[in-house]
């Protein structure tokens, strides 16, 4: 349904690399990325805010590359909503009916796009009295009214609590349960992970990784994607035998049995370094010696770096952490299980 | 009771010498004229039509380059190019030059020397010594700021909002007057108000352009040069209270609206 073939943009500071993607009718696609990514910038390519300097757009198999931003028919929902600030509500809404449609028929069509998203009490209202949220409806009620062929959204969520997230998340199920496409744009992983049904992930203005939601982040192909899943234990890695790797060439560390020896990604969780202040006795297998660098509080536990031949991140609760009565600066020793690490292949 | 520290006593008081500075003259003129004196002047055909004169020339002028002063000022807004330093410089020309030099310019060009006189002379209109001139004159002091204001108020419109017209199906010409001319109609408005002003005061590019018919500044000099100071004085009075009636309720205008939607803002809040 919409494809882009080869995207360049190129800024004196910043470009957008040769990007590549295929969405399909009726697909929740989010493209995950952080601040300064290029992910808006890809949004106002397939809009016609940008043109691109090479690739082409296609939309239903037609070249919409360099088609005016009015004769795209592609809604663009702005991260900060662009509401008109001297219409109301209702005026809002009906911009892009006017002068096409009957009066009647116009307002039967936006108090129908306003309860869609339920702010047909809201109508009579300026914009400078809406809330966030309130607001954000105001342009996706707008938007939506059109019948665009896709809906972009860049960064829905950035200006709402955790209530409003939750209504706008379903809200937006329910409009791609009617079959709306939806191309959303976010930094937020766990925002991505609810909605996507395919995901591509964005690092300075390149493509790094698309797919399923699932596969990607369960098979990442950079540190930067694995960090998205919150996974801190992330390496490059060389396979030296069936059961054995080694990282940065000579750190080796054991992993469960691999059909083939390659190169690839080794991951871990944080839960699954295990630290103590004495040696731990035994035949124990990854065993690293190290300082500890940081502790960071949240309200599961802490989580603590530790500087080592590499640089590892362990979990620990809060009354584990009081037992071991551990600190910044203490050494201590830090062990993976071979059975909980990942061997991810290059392919 | 507010404590007052030396320093702000101080700035205080070279303020208020600055405001003695501008309505000690006024309320000079105001009180050595007597009520009467002014009521008479009200009667007086020459002055009454010279006002209106300068009303309409300054009104009518500010009107017709409108026309071509917003559109300059979105482009400038709206648009970056190679020179555009250069055309605002030239824009802000007319602020800088002596107003004399500015007439001698006009005149130069609306002449019945110049091409643009022949023209006009052509189809019966010579502009020296016409309304028209005077209109001329007095735009070409005036026309900076209009054209300014207005490219402030477009460029305060933020871009996106016309990008998210344009989004829902509107064409450039339907974004221009439905979301850009309405977001800067205030800054458009308060030039509107500053280039009638300007062109109703006036007085050293007209006199070159039009001493006859008289608009109003030129009559008070006519009035001080011929019969001296107490004959001038009512003329100006009488000008400077119709001046402030217009300008009081054009602000006046443009502030209520702006009230009115505070007010909605404050109630629904």
């Amino acid at each position: 349904m919409l494809e882009l073939r080869n995207i360049s943009l190129l800024f004196p500071e910043f470009s957008l690399k040769d990007v590549n993607l295929s969405i399909h009718e009726g697909e929740y696609y989010v493209i995950l990325g952080l601040s300064g990514a290029g992910k808006s910038l890809l949004l106002e390519c397939i809009a016609g805010m940008q043109q691109p300097n090479t690739g082409q757009v296609f939309l239903d198999g037609e070249d919409i590359t360099r088609k005016k931003i009015q004769d795209r028919n592609v809604g663009y929902v702005f991260q900060n909503h662009a509401v008109f600030p001297h219409l109301n509500v209702f005026n809002n809404i009906a911009y892009s009916l006017r002068h096409k449609f009957p009066k009647e028929i116009i307002r039967q069509k936006v108090i129908k796009a306003a309860e869609l998203v339920s702010i047909d009490h809201l109508l009579d209202r300026q914009p400078n009295t809406l809330s966030g949220g309130e607001s954000q409806r105001v342009a996706l009620a707008r938007t939506l009214i059109r019948d665009p062929k896709c809906l972009l959204l860049d960064e829905p969520f950035s200006s709402l609590d955790v209530q409003l997230r939750d209504d706008l998340r379903a809200l937006l199920r329910k409009l791609n349960r009617m079959g709306r496409t939806i191309i959303h744009v976010t930094h937020d992983y766990e925002e991505a992970i609810s909605l996507a049904q395919k995901i591509a992930v964005f690092q300075d203005g390149k493509l790094i990784q698309q797919g399923d939601p699932f596969e990607v982040f369960a098979n990442p192909v950079s540190e930067f994607v694995a960090r998205f899943r919150g996974i801190r234990n992330f390496f490059k890695s060389k396979m030296i035998s069936h059961n054995q790797t080694i990282i940065k060439n000579v750190i080796p560390l054991d992993i469960p049995i691999q059909e083939k020896i390659s190169e690839g990604f080794i991951m871990f969780n944080s839960t699954d370094v295990k630290i103590s202040k004495e040696k731990p006795t035994g035949k124990i297998s990854n065993l690293f010696k190290g300082q500890i660098t940081d502790i960071i509080p949240n309200f599961k536990g802490n989580e603590i770096s530790i500087a080592s031949e590499i640089n590892l991140t362990s979990f620990i609760d809060h009354p584990e952490l009081k037992i071991l009565q551990l600190k910044i600066g203490d050494e201590v020793w830090a062990s993976i299980n071979p059975e909980r690490i990942k061997f991810l292949p290059i392919i | 009771m507010v404590r007052t520290d030396s320093f702000s006593l101080v700035l205080s008081l070279l303020g208020a010498i600055i405001l003695l500075f501008i309505i000690a003259p006024l309320a000079g003129l105001l009180l050595d004229t007597p009520l009467a004196k002014i009521f008479e002047t009200t009667q007086d055909e020459q002055v009454v039509n010279s006002i209106w004169l300068t009303l309409s020339a300054s009104f009518g002028g500010t009107l017709f380059c409108a026309v071509f002063a917003i559109p300059l000022a979105y482009v400038l807004a709206r648009n970056e190019f190679t020179g555009k330093r250069f055309v605002l410089g030239i824009i802000d020309l007319p602020i800088v030059i002596p107003h004399s030099a500015a007439g001698i310019a006009v005149l130069g060009f609306i002449s019945r020397d110049s091409v643009f006189g022949q023209m006009a002379s052509n189809i019966g209109l010579d502009f020296v010594g016409h309304p028209f001139g005077i209109s001329m004159a007095m735009a070409f002091v005036s026309i900076p700021f209009l054209i300014n204001a207005a490219r402030d108020g477009f460029s305060s419109i933020p871009i996106r909002l016309e990008q998210a017209a344009k989004n829902l199906g509107a064409n450039s010409v339907r974004v221009f007057f439905t979301i850009s001319l309405p977001l800067a109609w205030r800054y458009i408005l308060s030039g509107f108000i500053m280039m009638f002003a300007r062109g109703l005061s006036e007085f050293g590019a007209v006199v070159i352009v039009a001493y006859h018919p008289m608009i109003t500044p030129v009559l008070i000099y006519e009035r001080y040069t011929s019969f001296g100071l107490k004959y001038a004085r009512p003329v100006a009075i009488l000008f400077i209270l119709v001046c402030l009636v217009f300008f009081i309720a054009l602000r006046f205008l443009v502030q209520n609206k702006s009230r009115q939607n505070q007010k909605k803002y404050l109630i629904k809040k």
